[in-house]
């Protein structure tokens, strides 16, 4: 294992300063992944800049109805924020669905979302893999791809993005706000991951020496009736096969409003907006939930051994889509 | 000093729930492991294993590691001793060349051992480890493991690889129904919670290691042949012991600890991390398994055909037997068993807990609930109509055979009766519900062992037996039957174990420790009260018996013994999204005397939830264009999370065995045979189809049993 330095910020403009842009440091939060990577080699830092006693720990209501929820809030206390619960479930339901009780007691909300794929050849330092060695190759694309990509990969990667808070934050419109050295800044959720592309190794739109600071979410009434569902290989404590984060208001029994983001597909959270366009103003039943899963699936691209994932996000929205729908009827 | 007491009478202890005597110190930290006991001077040793699946060592550029902070040696085949490979081990094989480390330039499968470095702490020898530059002549490699492979032949291992009676295609043929289908299950891995950790330690001649492993003396026997020691001059110490299922025997670490010890004059230290245990610890080979089964309309066995093709490495031949288990439990006119091998570019497999039983179980058993449905008889009754009288392959008596109280027993508790046969017509909500039943059964064995007893001054008794606790709970087992034995209260009785100096015993492996190590104690503490005068008093060096089984048990009657039990399951299924969740399993054992029902429980259920992730879960996945592991680690290899186990129970019924001096069979491994099966024939009852190859993962369920 390199040695490394290690510093712990008391502010965030400390954090940004100590952090220096230096591509050789890390911020560590919780570490739950951070950490993992470097025992693994994967991640080999210089420098580790520790984030986690920084005072952006609040999940807070904002005057527009929304939340402004801090970069350093675990996990655990995320879940359990009573405003979380009734005015998003999906999130609630999203960040327990993940890990388990000890990691999200020690996972951050920045963290989670700039955590690194779960692809086995990416955490394997002897072989290829053009997310850590650029230029070296993917060997998913040809090899064990069970849990890959279907949709918004390329050539050169296939890998997944492992959270399953993201998903929900991508269905909520979440806005994610950072400081760097020349101040702060802000990105949707939906642009801070970007394109795969020929530049796997290049995961985020956040300006070198980016520190995240919190997350705000946008009133949604409509996210009072949402839900979170994930299909993995064991019950717990595995990464999903596939998710769905979807919030649905009915009136008369016709969709008004509908979110629907998709986990496990792609390498980032895959906000299902044509979907979202087939279903407004559609009857709320079985058939519009499967034309509009078949519509946003018809995109995707699957590989050697992940055909499957097709049939699962459909069968996925389509069942966690009815679910709502019966309720919102009752 | 006190005196001896007149025998009271007391309750006994044998057959009664006792806490473990190491408990408190295993929840308090106060029980140190193989990698964490201090040792003065010491250094540590980081292996390197290869990143090709096939070729030659063409040069290791250890001088510039050399030059790094803390490096004291790298240890490659061009400077590590010679070693001595041709000799027969205690299981009555060669030894497997990947422990006989850096004899060669010759690289037979990735994360094969290449070198070791030493340096002063653990973290300068990884970071050296790491940084060395190994240059190889990759050669072609081969990781296909099919059922046509050219290369397959049939292998004995432990037992007779082919068994043949009757005529076999006139018997399927004059047969009213024909099961014919082949099972698969994958390569699978034991990895105990406390990774393989040795230290070594040389003074003069004078070796002593200090080692998590499954039995002290197994390993002084093996570092004496392969390091050419007197073994009187070897002594191996394992006192606690985080889990083995078979992998903790000779292994890369320990000698690569000895030799470095050697070359540095210093105690070295070996861990291996998970990583490394995925090609350095052994595994289960994958298999293929091809049952035939011919039946009368009343499901009257006329023929048993159960084919088993498996997986070894190029340098070491272990054949996984899985088609071993027809041989106990089934009879027909025609009865052919075969086990065969082929060798590929792949880490050397092993023993892994219930070998052969483990998936040969999941087949057979899987091929009885195929052709009772297509008799239309009940999977139990299919089953108990075929019970045989004797051994059907061997024909000799059975030792007990009490699969049909086991099934009668799990039937009443687990509400047979009352099951539905059709599949597929049950649902709650979103799932499917199934229920399934199987056998089991595995070997009853004892092996010589010796022990020794101590009447201590102050009135307290010291065992002294070279057992292992790798986790069963075998030392409190051991003072029980010693307390027994000895007629006093168990708190009057110290067992220790794990030190190779006590003398030989049998390894904690075959289900075989505990009855091995009790029959030694008690035929210790027989000779010790007889030499116990009572209201004598004793010496304050106390007095000393000690006891060897080799004869009595050389002079067992040739029998079929085996434990036997029936493994019942509860499934939902979701076919939507292809989840399974066991919603119940019940298993009901006849394996003999149980010495420590609060442990016991323990290993049946604890075999039944392996079963559980063997049925859903475990999978090791290769890649063919590398020829390496994938996700060699926790995270990407699954087994059972508590959220997959909801129920789980074990029930025994009395079942003596009357030729051990305790009337134990041995219980290790009997609770993972048959439980995948239980589980994917209740997955069939749910759902109507019959999934053949496990793990039965949400892929192919939503596939309906064709792979993705």
């Amino acid at each position: 294992m390199r040695e490394f330095g290690y510093r712990k910020a008391s502010d965030v403009a400390g954090a940004v300063a100590l952090l220096d842009s230096d591509p050789d440091a890390r911020y560590l939060a919780g570490g739950t992944n951070l950490v993992d990577l470097m025992k693994t080699g994967v991640e080999r830092p210089g420098r580790l800049v520790d984030v986690r006693g920084l005072p952006l720990d609040r999940v807070e209501p904002t005057p527009a109805g929304g939340l402004r929820i801090g970069a350093t809030v675990t996990n655990s206390d995320l879940a359990a924020h009573p405003l979380v619960r009734t005015r998003y479930p999906v999130l609630a339901q999203a960040v327990l669905a993940g890990a388990s009780g000890q990691l999200r007691n020690m996972a951050t909300v920045g963290g989670n979302l700039l955590q690194r794929t779960r692809c086995a050849y990416f955490a394997d330092t002897t072989g290829a893999c053009n997310k850590r060695a650029p230029g070296s190759g993917c060997p998913a694309v040809r090899g064990e791809n069970r849990n890959h990509a279907v949709l918004g990969a390329s050539a050169h990667c296939v890998a997944v993005h492992p959270s399953d808070m993201a998903v929900a934050l991508a269905a909520l419109d979440g806005m994610v706000h950072y400081e760097t050295a020349q101040g702060p800044g802000e990105l949707p959720l939906g642009w801070l991951y970007l394109p795969v592309a020929d530049t796997p190794h290049r995961e985020t739109a956040l300006p070198p020496g980016a520190l995240i600071t919190g997350v705000t979410l946008p009133p949604a009434p409509v996210a009072t009736r949402s839900r979170y569902r994930k299909v993995r290989e064991r019950a717990s404590y595995a990464f999903a096969v596939g998710s769905v984060g979807a919030a649905l208001d009915v009136r008369d029994g016709v969709v008004r409003e509908v979110r629907l983001a998709f986990g496990a597909v792609a390498s980032r959270p895959w906000r299902a907006r044509a979907a979202e366009r087939i279903l407004t103003g559609a009857p709320a039943d079985t058939e519009s939930f499967a034309a509009a899963a078949d519509a946003e699936l018809a995109a995707a691209r699957p590989l050697s051994h992940n055909g499957f994932k097709v049939t699962l996000m459909r069968n996925l929205t389509v069942a966690v889509l009815s679910e709502l729908a019966e309720e919102a009827a009752r | 000093m006190t005196t001896t007491e007149a025998p009271l009478a007391r309750v006994r202890a044998v057959g009664t729930g006792h806490v473990r005597v190491e408990g408190r110190d295993k929840v308090t930290g106060a029980a140190r492991y193989a990698g964490e006991i201090p040792f003065a001077e010491l250094a540590h040793g980081w292996l390197v294993l290869s990143t090709v699946a096939r070729g030659r060592i063409r040069d290791v550029e250890a001088d510039a590691v050399l030059a790094m902070p803390g490096v004291l040696a790298v240890l490659d085949h061009r400077n590590a001793p010679p070693l001595k490979t041709d000799y027969i081990g205690l299981l009555g094989t060669a030894p497997d060349p990947t422990c006989a480390v850096f004899q060669n330039d010759h690289v037979p499968h990735l994360g094969w051992p290449v070198a070791l470095v030493v340096a002063e702490t653990s973290e300068q020898a990884r970071e050296a480890a790491e940084a060395l530059v190994v240059h190889y002549e990759q050669a072609p490699h081969d990781v296909g493991f099919t059922g046509d492979h050219p290369d397959a032949h049939p292998s004995d291992g432990h037992m007779p690889a082919v068994t043949d009676k009757g005529d076999l295609e006139a018997e399927l043929a004059a047969s009213a129904v024909v099961v014919d289908a082949t099972y698969t299950t994958p390569e699978e891995h034991h990895h105990p919670m406390e990774p393989h950790a040795a230290t070594a330690r040389w003074e003069a001649d004078r070796l002593e290691v200090v080692d998590s492993n499954q039995g002290a003396t197994w390993v002084v026997a093996e570092l004496a042949n392969l390091f050419s020691l007197d073994p009187a001059s070897v002594r191996v110490r394992s006192e606690h012991v985080g889990g083995g299922f078979g992998s903790k025997g000779v292994r890369a670490h320990q000698v690569a600890a000895v030799m470095a010890s050697r070359m540095i004059g210093r105690p070295v230290r070996v861990v291996l991390t998970r990583r490394q245990m995925f090609t350095l610890a052994g595994h289960r080979s994958p298999t293929i398994q091809r049952v035939r089964l011919g039946a009368d309309t009343d499901g009257r066995l006329r023929a048993l055909d159960h084919r088993s093709l498996s997986r070894t490495s190029t340098v070491h031949e272990f054949v996984e037997p899985s088609a071993g288990v027809a041989r106990v439990m089934y009879d027909a006119d025609a009865h052919h068993t075969e086990n065969r091998v082929v060798p590929l570019d792949v880490p050397s497999p092993t023993w892994m807990r219930a070998p052969g039983e483990a998936p040969g179980s999941f087949a057979l058993e899987a091929a009885l609930d195929e052709l009772a449905h297509r008799c239309g008889i009940d999977p139990i009754e299919l089953r108990l109509r075929n019970e045989p009288d004797r051994g059907p392959v061997s024909g000799l008596p059975f030792a007990g055979r009490n699969l049909r109280a086991c099934f009668e027993e799990g039937a009443r508790r687990f509400g047979w009766d009352r099951r539905d046969p059709r599949p597929g017509v049950r649902r709650e909500g979103r799932w499917l519900l199934g229920t399934g039943t199987a056998a089991a059964s595995f070997g009853a064995g004892a092996a010589p062992s010796t022990a020794s007893i101590t009447a201590e001054a102050d009135g307290r008794f010291t065992v002294r037996i070279a057992a292992a606790d790798i986790g069963t709970g075998a030392r409190t087992a051991l003072t029980l039957v010693a307390a027994d034995a000895l007629d006093v209260p168990p708190d009057r009785v110290q067992v220790r174990l794990g030190d190779s100096a006590f003398g030989f015993a049998m390894i904690a492996g075959g289900s075989m420790g505990t009855r091995s190590w009790s029959w030694a104690v008690m035929a210790a503490a027989g000779e010790l009260r007889d030499r116990l005068v009572p209201g004598a008093a004793i010496p304050a060096e106390g007095i000393t018996v000690r006891s060897d089984t080799t004869a009595a048990i050389g002079a067992l009657a040739q029998k079929e013994r085996h434990s036997f039990g029936a493994q019942f399951a509860e499934v939902a299924v979701d076919t939507a999204t292809g989840e399974v969740r066991v919603r119940h399993m019940l298993g009901v054992f006849a394996a003999g005397r149980i010495v420590n029902p609060l442990t016991a429980r323990g290993q049946f259920t604890g075999g039944m939830i392996w079963g559980i992730s063997m049925a859903l879960h475990e999978e090791a996945a290769r890649d063919a264009a590398f020829g390496g592991p994938v996700g060699a680690d926790l995270a990407g290899y699954h087994v059972a999370t508590h959220a997959d186990v909801s129920r789980v129970e074990a029930h025994w019924v009395a079942d003596d065995d009357p030729d051990d001096p305790v009337g134990i069979k041995g219980i290790g491994e009997i609770g993972i045979v048959g439980a995948a099966a239980a589980v994917a024939n209740a997955v069939w009852h749910a759902t109507g189809v019959r999934h053949r190859s496990l793990p039965i993962r949400p892929d192919r369920v939503l596939t309906g049993g064709r792979d993705a």
